[in-house]
């Protein structure tokens, strides 16, 4: 499979040194490794989502009872979460780690990814999430644990862009 | 029954765990019934309680967490009994106050419960391992107490009267209620949560 299993270690290996003990997800294509390093790993609970906005809840909860999180989704998944997004994460000021797979970019070769693609990044700014873009493995770990870092300082959401650069292998 | 006096008779019983409550009308009865800093009203974000609990629940195996849910909130989150089904946590009971109607906004939109769906077989269905359904104020109050001390996922869904308090009055402010319910979820319980590093 074209997708990089090396650098799904490597955003897995952030998340653990960055704090992350629970783990919510609904996967694409992209996120396969990292799904199944949850799934092999004993001491992260991996939670298979039938929704992306129960992830809020789960994470919301999570919180409140001192467990860090991260949320695994694609941008359509954030997309359709956005009303739990606002309505429980920023009403009641919950930090919240959102790795989203950024489909939909330069070199996507799915129709049906490309409208969703087109908004992500102005829907982020609407609600005012701090994003970045992780498209090289050299600015996962820093960026990973930065992001924790200020979600925990503002007590909001922030949001990890996964490219195809980083995550594709043939992209290269 | 009416839901005041079913929340009334188990207040009791869950007084001293977790308790998330559904927004609007719950929560004032809730509320209504004496406020713990281990209860969270979960205003506006419709649905999501459940969701809520199962998180808490994960995180913190050595409390038991009671989510109150509603028809309505239930029927938005249907994907969720399955999520929470399979993760399985034994500490968490749903108790789902089934009144029909969306009541909390005020009208009497019914919902799919009024006529078609049943929300203890969906959740039985859904791979809940206990359920069940209660029409009465005891009989909800032995449910709950099995439940507790059943060591096992539940929803009990009680079957209530469409009607609500006068006010949805609550006195914590939402982020009140929010910061004081992190802090007292730190002091309950006998262990820390799951996986920290000072353990
Ligand atoms: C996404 C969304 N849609 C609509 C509402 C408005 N709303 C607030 S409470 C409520 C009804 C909740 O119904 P139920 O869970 O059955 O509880 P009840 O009010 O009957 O106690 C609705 C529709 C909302 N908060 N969020």
């Amino acid at each position: 499979m074209p997708v990089s299993s090396q650098n799904s270690q490597l955003i897995y290996d952030a998340l653990k040194s960055a704090g992350v003990r629970l783990v919510s997800a609904l996967p694409e294509t992209w996120l396969v490794h990292l799904v199944g390093l949850a799934d092999d790993d004993p001491e992260m609970i991996l939670v298979r989502l039938a929704k992306e906005e129960e992830g809020i809840g789960i994470s919301a909860g999570a919180h409140l009872a001192g467990v860090s999180s991260a949320m695994l989704m694609q941008n359509h998944g954030f997309l359709a979460s956005v009303n739990s997004i606002v309505s429980l994460a920023q009403l009641y000021r919950i930090p919240l780690l959102m790795l989203i797979s950024f489909r939909g970019e330069f070199g996507e070769t799915d129709p049906w990814q490309t409208e969703g693609g087109g908004v992500t990044i102005p829907v982020l700014d609407a609600l005012g999430i701090p994003w970045k873009r992780l498209d090289s493995p050299s600015v996962v770990k820093k960026s990973i644990q930065d992001a924790m870092t200020l979600s925990s300082a503002n007590l909001r959401p922030v949001a990890l862009l996964l490219c195809r650069d980083l995550m594709w292998e043939d992209a290269n | 029954m009416k839901r005041i006096d079913a929340i009334q008779a188990i207040y009791p019983a869950i007084a001293d765990h977790v308790v998330v409550t559904i927004m609007g009308a719950t929560a004032a009865e809730l509320f209504a019934c004496g406020h713990r800093p281990n209860f969270f009203y979960l205003e506006h974000a419709m649905g999501l309680a459940s969701s809520m609990g199962l998180g808490i629940a994960l995180a913190r195996p050595d409390l038991k967490v009671i989510v109150l849910d509603g028809d309505g909130s239930v029927l938005m989150n249907l994907g969720g009994l399955s999520t929470m089904a399979r993760s399985g946590p034994p500490n968490l009971v749903q108790i789902v106050f089934d009144n029909e109607v969306l009541l909390s906004v005020g009208v009497s939109f019914t919902t799919a419960t009024a006529d078609v769906a049943n929300i203890e077989g969906i959740a039985r269905e859904s791979g809940v391992p206990r359920t069940a359904t209660c029409k009465r104020v005891e009989e909800l109050r032995e449910c709950v107490d099995m439940a507790l001390a059943s060591n096992e996922l539940t929803t009990i869904v009680a079957k209530v009267e469409p009607v609500g308090p006068k006010s949805f009055f609550i006195d914590p402010h939402m982020l009140e209620n929010r910061f004081e319910f992190e802090r007292a979820l730190r002091r309950m319980g006998d262990s820390k949560p799951i996986g920290d590093v000072n353990e």
